[in-house]
């Protein structure tokens, strides 16, 4: 447990002296939902219809794309193999690293949504169900994700690999996520779909943990 | 010896398998023939044609087989996922790996024949049902799969991290898949789903049955083959390929003298 709470430490304080890797996701989230009324319309009408399920794309493809270096500085500097022979166990130290990389990535996506999400006019009623969604959303991709990341660290041309293996499996989170917002929007109760995100957040950084230790083991031993 | 310890070894051996897997081969080629060759003739020929959907409907006797069996590789290769990786057994990651191009292919097939079908019964090639949508993410995972069985050059971790990645596919393809099912329902009304599950007459469902039984053997046919070419061009290099290269000059040997 010591263990566990001084790796969370030491990337929070990493991430803190760095500072760049919060921002470089944060502004591929505002890139991504730039592009859609660029490239579709600018109609307001429109924008407020799709704004829930371009939100969610939009916090998905950053998710992923800030996955790509998860595990890839412990891999290159050897800390992933003394983990793998230390007494600690891999399990735990997926848990925090994964814990810490939602913290370092999601939060402040999460903390600056509400504004991309008045700007394509998704009526305001509908914000808190947006942020509580992502709330329970964003760790399970993280999560999904980093089964995808512990299986191709280690590989030289892993960059289109990643998606490959993970976007099917954001496809739920996806289906859930956005149209807890959509509904939301339209002035129903959304707890449906907030409880059914529950269980699979739940379920992911239950089993998802396992996954990552197993695949980590995998990729340490080649 | 115990027996179960006794295939466990037997069965890890490809010495044994390869020439177990030779003998097997032409009896699973006759059986296959022996279903598909009257399931073709009375689901193409006997058959009635359906009162509603006329002659188009005997697509169904490739359509629905594939469909069925694009499920049921992917159960075979969480099986054999499983005993891979608790049991350490390298013939059953030789299983995964021949078996994902299989069910690719079947997941292609029940989807191309169904856009031939879906033409003319619904009007349109495609429609975003959840059934079509989730038998493409199928093939998608199937693809996944296979990308990362090629991406990892060594094939003892790239058997590893395929059937760590296999595993985790059947707990989220049930997810996907009901996941699916909500997203549609919640947004359009079935339209075309009344016929999805006819109450099939018998003339029309013993041809299914036999062409369904005729991919099962088709199935295990391909996958004998590919498994014997997986194991041959791992172990180019050992011992027991080389036995069998030397049995097989023998035998050319023998037959001139």
């Amino acid at each position: 447990m010591n263990s566990f709470l001084s790796l969370i430490k030491r990337d929070l304080v990493l991430a803190y002296r760095g500072r760049g890797e919060a921002f470089n996701s944060l502004i591929f989230f505002g890139l991504v939902i730039l592009l859609f009324p660029i490239g579709i319309s600018a109609s307001e009408k429109l924008l407020a219809e799709i704004a829930p399920g371009l939100i969610w794309i939009a916090a998905l493809l950053a998710t992923m794309v800030s996955l790509d270096n998860l595990f890839k500085e412990d891999f290159q500097d050897g800390t992933l193999e003394q983990w793998a022979v230390s007494p600690h166990s891999l399990i735990s130290f997926a848990w925090a690293r994964l814990l810490s990389h939602w913290i370092i990535t999601s939060v402040p996506l999460i903390i600056i949504a509400p504004l991309f999400a008045l700007s394509l006019n998704l009526p305001p009623e509908a914000i808190g169900v947006l942020i509580l969604s992502l709330l329970l959303g964003t760790p399970l991709l993280t999560f999904i994700g980093g089964i995808g990341v512990a299986l191709t660290t280690g590989l030289k041309k892993s960059s289109m690999l990643l998606p490959l293996l993970v976007l099917p499996f954001y496809i739920p989170v996806l289906i859930f996520g956005a149209s807890a917002v959509d509904v939301a929007a339209d002035g129903w109760s959304a707890a449906g779909q907030l409880y059914i995100l529950a269980g699979l957040f739940v379920l992911g950084i239950t089993l998802a943990p396992f996954a990552v230790a197993t695949s980590l083991k995998v990729s340490v031993s080649q | 010896m115990n027996i179960i310890i006794k295939w466990y070894y037997r069965l890890g051996a490809p010495l044994w398998f390869y020439p177990l897997a030779g003998k097997l081969i032409p009896w699973v080629t006759a059986l296959f023939l022996l279903f598909l060759i009257p399931g073709l003739y009375m689901g193409l020929v006997t058959a009635p044609a359906d009162y509603q959907q006329g002659e188009s409907f005997r697509i169904m006797y490739v359509h629905v087989p594939a469909a069925w069996m694009s499920m049921l590789v992917y159960l075979v290769m969480a099986i054999s996922a499983v005993v891979a990786l608790v049991w350490r057994v390298r013939m059953a990651e030789i299983v995964i790996i021949s078996s994902v191009p299989i069910g690719a292919s079947f997941a292609l097939i029940a989807l191309l024949t169904g856009a031939f079908w879906g033409k003319p019964m619904w009007g349109a090639w495609w429609v975003w049902d959840a059934r079509l949508t989730s038998e493409l993410i199928l093939l998608f995972i199937y693809l996944g799969i296979l990308a990362l069985y090629n991406a990892i050059e060594d094939k003892a971790t790239s058997g590893k991290a395929m059937s760590i990645l296999t595993l985790v596919g059947v707990v989220n393809l049930p997810i996907i898949h009901y996941s699916v099912v909500w997203w549609n329902t919640l947004h359009q009304a079935a339209t075309v789903t009344a016929f999805d599950k006819p109450s099939i007459h018998i003339d029309m469902l013993i041809p299914l049955l036999l062409m369904a039984t005729a991919f099962k053997f088709l199935f295990l046919l391909v996958l004998l083959l590919k498994m014997r070419a997986n194991l041959i061009e791992q172990d180019i290099h050992s011992g027991w390929v080389k036995k069998i290269i030397q049995d097989k000059q023998k035998a050319e040997e023998n037959k001139h003298d």
